[in-house]
Formats: C-alpha cells, sequence, structure tokens
C-alpha cells in the first residue's frame, strides 16, 4: 500500500509542479510568448493532430480491414509485416524521408539530371511532417482495428449480407460502427504519440510544444518559459487522455455469435492486385525504404564513423535502458502485488494514477522532475548538507523520468499475470504447507515470471529509442544512441545518423516480433 | 475415542448477515461426508472454515481433539494438514503433474518424494504423466492430479470443494465412484461439497442437506430418502409428491389412494402434530416407487406426461379425485398419454408432515 502510494506520488508531482505554474503565469514571459511563439505552436500543433489523426486512421483502418477480412495475394505476410514500421522510431523514419526527398537528396538530384530543373513540393512542410508521422503511426489503430474487426467484424458482417446488404455497404453499416471505440481509441493513442513526439518535429524544425520547451530551456536558459509551455501542452495531453479513457471503458466485446470459421471476402483480379499494391505501398514506404536507405547510408560511411565513442554510446544506451528496465519493472510489480494483497478502490486508484505517466510527453516530465530535484538540492544546500547540488546532473532525475514515463508499459503484462494467480492457487499452495516467502519463492514469482520478462525487456526497448527525457536531463557525457540521431541529424549529417539509428531499428524490432507473434496465434 | 473432525455449533456472520447458523455435526476417522445443498446454501463456507480459510463468529470447530478455529482464534491453514480440492483445481501451472503432486512432500527425501508422487500417480490412473503440463491434461486428468496433490501429504482430512462441477456428466459419474475408491483406498477421512444429488449419494457415506445456513438433517443417503425429516429435504433429496391425508389413530392415515400403516407423528413435526389425532388433515410424501403400476389392480389413473428413461418410465398419474402421484414403471410397460393403467401403494415409510396453512389445497 505505502509502495503504491509512493509510485502515484511520483507521476502526480511532475504534473502537479507542471500545471501549478499555469496558476502563477510570468507576465513578460506571457507576453513575449503570446507576440511571437504561440500563435505558429498552437497552429502547428492543431494541423499536426488534425492531419495525423486523420491519416492514421485512414491508412490504419483501412489496412486492418483488407488484412483482418479480405482474402487477396500476399494478405498473410501483409497482416504481421504492417506493423514493421513500429520497430522503426519515427525521428529515424523522418530524417530518412528528408534525407531522400530533400533538393540535395538523390531522388531530386536524379530528377533534375533527367528531365532538367522542375519544381518539387517540401519535403520540409506541414504536409511532410504529417506523411512521415501517418507513416510510423498508423500501426497502432492498424493493430487495434484489426483486433476488433476479427473478433466482431466478420460474423455480423454475414448477418448484414444475409439482411440483403452489399459487404461495402456492410462495412459502413454494421462493422465500422461496431470497431468505432477501439479505432477511437487507436487513434487517441496515435495522437498522444504525435503531442509527446520531440524527434520528428525536430528534424523537421517544425515548431510544435515539445521543441519550444526545449528551446526554452537550452537555448534561452529560461525554466520558467519552458514550464509555463509544459503547462499548456500538460493541459492539452489531459484531455486527450481524459477522452482516451472514456472511449476506453467502452470497449466491451459484443462479439455477434462466435468469430471462428468464417469466409474471408475473396478479392479478385484487378481489385485484389490493388489491395497488395496497397499494401506493399505503405510497408515500403514505412519501413522497407528506410531500411535499406539506412544501410545504404551505413555502408558509405562505412567503418570510418565507428570509433570508439560508439563503444560509449552502445555502453551508455545499455546501462540506461538496462537500469530503468530493473527500476521499472520492480516498481510494476511492487504495485501489482499491493493490489493484490489489498484489493479496493484505493489501490485500484492508486495504480490509475501511477500508470498515468504513459501520457505524458518526455519534455514535459524533464521539466516536471527537474524543477522539484533542484529545489530539494537547494533546500540541502542551504541546510548546509551539502556544498554541491546532490541530485542534479545524476541519474536518478533520468531514471525518476523514466520511471514514470514508462510503469504503464510494465505494468501491463505483470498485472495481467498477477490475474492468473487466483485465491485458490494461494489457498492450495497453504492447504499443502507452503506461505510467506515459500509461497511467493514457489508460486508466485515462477507464476509471474513471462510477465516480468516482457515488461523488462518492453521497457528496455523504449528506453533506448526516448529521446527528449534522454536528452534534456542526462548527465555531462552520457550520450546515447538516441542522442547520437539527434545531434548527427541536427547537423544534417544523415549519413552519420544511419548508424546508431539502425541499431536502434534493430533493438526495436524485437518486440514488434513479439507482438506480430501475438496476432499471429489469434 | 474422539471423532476426527467435530463442528460445534458453528456459526458465521458478514456484517449483519448470517451465513452460517447454529452448524454441528461430527464426523469418524475414515469417513466420507458430504455436504448437500442448493447454491447459497453456505456448504462452500462450511469447507473454508474447515481448512481455515475463514474465521467463525461463533461455536468451534475440533480437529483431532484439539480445537482449530472459535469466535477470534484460527489456527493457520498451513498448520491444519487437511488437504484441499479446489473447484477449479488451482493447478500451478508453472510446474508438471509429479512436481505439482510433491509440491506438500519438502520435509521427504528426494527418493521418498519420487516414490510418494508415483504410487500416488499410479493410484488415481496417471503413471506415466508425470511430466506433462496441467494445460497438457483433459478436464478429468487435472481433476485426477488435484486429487493426487492434496492426497499426497496424508492429510488428516480431505476437503474438496464441488469437485466434479467443472466435468461432464457422464465422466463425473464414473470419476466419482472412482474418487471413492481412492480415498478408501487411502483411509481418508474426506467432506465433499456439491449440489449434486447423484455425487453426494455416489460418494458419501454420511450426507448433510444444507439450507440457509443450516443443516437440515445429517444422515445416510437411505434415510434422507425416505425418513427426510421436513419438506425441503423431502422436496431437496429425490423426487416425489405431496398428498393430502387424513390421521386415522397414530398408526394409520388414509388417503385418496387407500390407508397407509405406519407411525405417524414422527415426521408430524414438532409443532403441528401434538393435537393432530384422529380426523386431522396431513401431507404424505410418496415417491415415485411407493406407486407401483399393475394391471390387475383396481385403482385406476391417467397417464398425464411419461418421461421415457431407457430402464424404466416415469409416468405422472393423474387421480380420479384430482391428485397428481409419479409412479417409476419398468420400461416395457409402455402406456399412451391419456391410457388409463392401473396402481397400487407400496409404501414401506410412511412420512408426513403438518399442513401448511399457506399452501394450496391439492398439488
Amino acid at each position: 500500500m505505502f509502495a503504491a502510494s509512493l509510485v502515484a506520488l511520483l507521476t502526480l508531482v511532475p504534473i502537479a509542479v507542471v500545471l501549478s505554474s499555469l496558476l502563477t503565469p510570468e507576465r513578460e514571459i506571457w507576453a513575449h510568448l503570446l507576440a511571437f511563439q504561440l500563435p505558429q505552436l498552437v497552429a502547428n500543433t492543431v494541423w499536426l493532430m488534425l492531419g495525423v489523426g486523420l491519416g492514421v486512421a485512414i491508412l490504419g483502418v483501412s489496412l486492418a480491414w483488407l488484412t483482418a477480412v479480405c482474402e487477396f495475394p500476399g494478405r498473410r505476410v501483409f497482416a504481421w509485416a504492417l506493423l514493421l514500421p513500429l520497430a522503426i522510431p519515427a525521428y529515424v523514419t523522418a530524417f530518412v524521408a528528408i534525407g531522400l526527398l530533400d533538393f540535395t537528396g538523390p531522388l531530386q538530384t536524379l530528377a533534375r539530371e533527367w528531365w532538367g530543373p522542375i519544381k518539387f513540393p517540401s519535403i520540409r512542410s506541414r504536409g511532410g511532417v504529417i506523411a512521415v508521422m501517418t507513416l510510423a503511426l498508423y500501426p497502432y489503430v492498424y493493430l487495434i482495428a484489426r483486433n476488433a474487426f476479427l473478433t466482431q467484424g466478420k460474423r455480423a458482417l454475414e448477418v448484414a449480407q444475409s439482411l440483403g446488404l452489399s459487404p461495402s455497404a456492410g462495412f459502413f453499416r454494421v462493422a465500422l460502427p461496431m470497431a468505432r471505440p477501439w479505432i477511437v481509441g487507436g487513434v487517441l493513442l496515435a495522437l498522444m504519440e504525435t503531442l509527446a513526439d520531440f524527434g520528428t518535429v525536430a528534424v523537421f524544425n517544425y515548431d510544435t510544444f515539445t521543441t519550444a520547451i526545449y528551446k526554452a530551456w537550452f537555448s534561452l536558459f529560461s525554466l520558467q518559459a519552458a514550464s509555463q509551455l509544459a503547462s499548456l501542452l500538460i493541459v492539452l495531453v489531459l484531455v486527450v487522455l481524459l477522452v482516451e479513457q472514456q472511449t476506453r471503458s467502452r470497449m466491451r466485446y459484443s462479439q455477434v455469435g462466435k468469430s471462428s470459421a468464417q469466409r474471408r471476402i475473396q478479392l479478385r483480379g484487378a481489385r485484389a492486385w490493388l489491395a497488395a499494391g496497397f499494401c506493399l505501398l505503405v510497408l515500403a514506404l514505412g519501413f522497407i525504404v528506410p531500411i535499406l536507405q539506412l544501410l545504404l547510408w551505413a555502408k558509405q560511411v562505412g567503418t570510418a564513423d565507428l570509433d570508439s565513442r560508439y563503444l560509449g554510446f552502445f555502453w551508455h544506451s545499455f546501462t540506461l535502458a538496462a537500469l530503468a528496465a530493473l527500476l521499472v519493472t520492480s516498481a510494476a510489480l511492487l504495485l501489482s502485488y499491493s493490489a493484490r494483497q489489498r484489493p479496493g478502490l484505493t489501490t485500484r486508484l492508486m495504480a490509475r494514477i501511477a500508470t498515468l505517466g504513459y501520457a505524458l510527453p518526455g519534455t514535459v516530465l524533464a521539466v516536471g522532475i527537474f524543477i522539484p530535484v533542484a529545489w530539494l538540492d537547494n533546500r540541502l544546500m542551504t541546510a548546509g548538507w551539502t556544498q554541491t547540488p546532490l541530485l542534479q546532473g545524476t541519474l536518478v532525475v533520468m531514471l525518476l523520468a523514466y520511471l514514470v514515463r514508462f510503469l504503464a508499459v510494465g505494468h501491463n503484462p505483470i498485472d495481467s499475470q498477477m490475474q492468473r494467480i487466483t485465491r485458490n492457487v494461494d489457498e492450495a499452495a497453504r492447504s499443502l504447507g507452503v506461505h510467506g516467502a515459500g509461497l511467493i519463492a514457489r508460486v508466485h514469482l515462477p507464476m509471474l515470471r513471462g510477465g516480468l520478462f516482457t515488461a523488462a525487456a518492453l521497457v528496455f526497448m523504449d528506453v533506448m529509442k526516448e529521446m527528449p527525457i534522454t536528452l534534456m536531463t542526462r548527465p555531462f557525457g552520457w550520450d546515447t544512441l538516441a542522442i547520437r540521431v539527434f545531434e548527427m541529424t541536427s547537423e544534417g549529417e544523415w549519413e552519420r545518423a544511419a548508424l546508431p539509428a539502425l541499431a536502434l531499428v534493430l533493438v526495436g524490432l524485437a518486440p514488434v516480433i513479439l507482438v506480430t507473434r501475438q496476432t499471429e496465434t489469434h | 475415542m474422539a471423532s476426527l473432525l467435530e463442528l460445534k455449533h458453528v456459526s458465521q456472520s458478514y456484517t449483519a448477515h448470517e451465513v452460517l447458523h447454529d452448524l454441528s455435526f461430527t464426523l469418524e476417522k475414515g469417513e466420507i461426508g458430504c455436504l448437500l445443498g442448493p447454491s447459497g446454501c453456505g456448504k462452500t463456507t462450511v469447507l473454508r472454515a474447515i481448512a481455515g480459510f475463514e474465521p467463525i463468529t461463533g461455536g468451534e470447530i475440533v480437529l483431532n481433539g484439539a480445537r482449530v478455529s472459535a469466535p477470534g482464534f484460527i489456527l493457520p491453514a498451513e498448520q491444519r494438514r487437511i488437504g484441499m480440492v479446489f473447484q477449479d483445481y488451482a493447478l500451478f501451472p508453472h510446474l508438471n503433474v509429479a512436481a505439482n503432486v510433491g509440491f506438500g512432500l519438502r520435509s521427504l527425501s528426494r527418493a521418498e518424494r519420487t516414490r510418494r508422487v508415483d504410487e500416488l500417480l499410479h493410484t488415481v490412473g496417471l503413471a506415466g504423466s508425470g511430466r506433462a503440463y496441467p494445460h497438457e491434461l483433459s478436464g478429468g486428468q487435472q481433476q485426477r492430479v488435484a486429487l493426487a496433490r492434496a492426497l499426497a501429504p496424508r492429510p488428516s482430512l480431505l476437503l474438496m470443494d464441488e469437485p466434479f462441477s467443472n466435468l461432464d456428466v457422464a465422466l463425473r459419474e464414473r470419476l466419482s465412484l472412482e474418487v471413492r475408491d481412492i480415498l478408501k483406498q487411502q483411509g481418508a477421512t474426506a467432506i465433499i461439497v456439491t449440489h449434486d444429488q447423484h455425487e453426494a449419494f455416489a460418494l458419501a457415506d454420511v450426507i448433510g442437506v444444507m439450507h440457509a445456513g443450516e443443516i437440515q438433517q445429517w444422515d445416510s443417503a437411505y434415510n434422507l430418502y425416505h425418513q427426510p425429516v421436513n419438506r425441503f429435504v423431502a422436496d431437496f433429496v429425490g423426487q416425489g409428491v405431496l398428498l393430502h391425508g387424513t390421521v386415522l389413530n397414530a398408526n394409520q392415515v388414509e388417503i385418496e389412494l387407500g390407508i397407509l400403516n405406519g407411525v405417524i407423528p414422527p415426521g408430524c413435526g414438532a409443532t403441528g402434530c401434538a393435537e393432530c389425532n384422529k380426523g386431522c388433515s396431513i401431507d404424505v410424501l410418496l415417491r415415485p416407487d411407493d406407486i407401483i403400476h399393475d394391471d390387475t389392480s383396481p385403482m385406476l389413473a391417467r397417464v398425464e406426461h411419461k418421461a421415457f428413461r431407457g430402464a424404466d418410465i416415469l409416468y405422472t398419474l393423474r387421480l380420479p379425485g384430482g391428485g397428481r402421484v409419479l409412479s417409476l414403471v419398468p420400461s416395457h410397460h409402455n402406456h399412451a398419454i391419456g391410457e388409463k393403467i392401473g396402481i397400487r401403494l407400496a409404501v414401506d415409510h410412511v412420512v408426513t408432515f403438518p399442513l401448511l396453512t399457506s399452501e394450496p389445497a391439492a398439488r
């Protein structure tokens, strides 16, 4: 119970700190923000959310429908392959797109050689950011909508057909309305990622709240301005979160009949090839082309760039990810365990609060954790306990931020396995004379092993890819692979960013394979 | 010698709601007892109280001569040496069958443990399945593993909570006979909780019929059927109908079908029959085997329903006076609905209840 409260408190503090700066507005900063930054930031953010929201909904739902309900050449492969773009961090897709399509990029150069000077629309534009983020984030909608279609769509569609509806009419009048809560949930998840995104918009120089927070802090050295901006962003995030939790409560399986043994809609001729072509196009743009381009760049740069510093990048990435995985898994285990020992409204609420962090953008968290830590350090110094700041610029700040951000990632797999340890399992062990520590060691931990491993692995991979928290709170010299990507891309050295990016993709593939395997067995 | 298990006036109540009320029974060593009752009657709570998972708020539970539960006192379950088989089996999914069965045998040496596990797997008919994992087994096999696991540490008492409810009907009957053999062979003392009377009849030496947190009757299956102490037991155990009758004297009661001879008062109830002598109205219980089909009998009844059961047919018959009775007849006596057939009475045990004031005249 105490542990659960502590973890919940850890999430609440940064939210409260950031929100409180909304209550103490600094007049000068606001005047400056309103005059120079806010209109642009708000417009950029709103357009981005509209564009990405619409984009992921269309791509995700159409692909999910095709692979879940229809039959066409390559359908089986596409069903899992279309999840692969999840493995590439959006900021990697972003710099590959710019490197390829920019004025100096190979495609435009080639086109000019062949056809002379032509005017292309610039990739460094609002449309460019939206396109890249849509390609990176559509799998959220795809995965969730596909599950919805698989579990409840097809039999309902047969009913619709038996009542005289054509398949397309059945899609719009039955399947789509039934799957709507899931689709909305997926889109909202993608929107939360969009709001939290830092790396992609940074690559595009497309200013949103996250980049503005970073610049306010690290270019203007104004932590106040950063926290004022963060407070606005967090309000936006909380609104999206509220809507998401609302839709989640509406996601109930209202299965129409048994979902097994239905016939897929057989697409024939041109329509079949159109479907396959569409899937292939999305897969190519979202995964194949970026990977090939990264490999090509890595080959160009070759081993020239691979010096001893890389050992440091790898080591830092690995250490941070491993420490965070350990920390998050332990905290998630504690949280889940205390909820089990004392079931009730309070503990459920604690768990709910503690896992809110997945919605908080890294930039907001960095600010929200740094401010109280700095305050604590000052207190300690004025009290004469230490001469120099004790916590600022240490791994502690970073790990705390990771803990808040990724607790939900670790909590879900552990908690779902915890549900399997029923009261009867405990009582069976007790009636056989096993209790207390023996019960934990011989029954609970072995039964939770799979969940603990999944939790640790997922957190490990998420921390490897994480950019803003690492960038804003890392101790001096703690450069990781993600930081290397950020630095190389801010200088436009795409080729030199390829190698660390490839390493991140490789790590990111593991959870995607885990997910695809689950979809396969479905 | 003292009984193995003794429940003395046990009661349990959650805030304001009494789950168990003044419950008493004893079980001798080697006996198989059964708590039979509809769902929600509190029978599982009794079991969990005996196991030490639930506290009691009144009375006491004595096991092997030692008090294990009383208000404010509860000997922890792990110290009671009571084995338990759960409704959902609660097998440990991360352990194979042998490790599940050997789970409670930590104090034995490795060789002894292996021997005991092998012996039990052999007993329950799963020799050679030790390496399998629970999810690879069928429901019936999981049930046997759960039984073997509970028996392994040689518990002084074995508790089984609806042990067969997750199995299909055919398997249920076969397994309940098998389990009785296994328990008897191991010399185990056991209590089984069930809502299925056939299971109770097949397994138990002594059965307690429970209703609303109380034991209505603690008796053998034969007595529960032939000498039920109240309407609930008569209704819950077996089939039957109640017919109105008129008391002629202490040993005779007259119903539409004739005069029954037997001792009237016992079933007549504590309060209702005190002044019930000659001429007073009572209800008489008639089981389907109390009515015999006899073509030569002058007494005729019209067939209203028939349920074919293989070896015999259960007829629902309408008497000329409007009363309705059940009759179990060998199935080669195949009569059509509406036909009139001859019947006669063959009542060995006369069971009577006082009239219910709210009850309609004839059922």
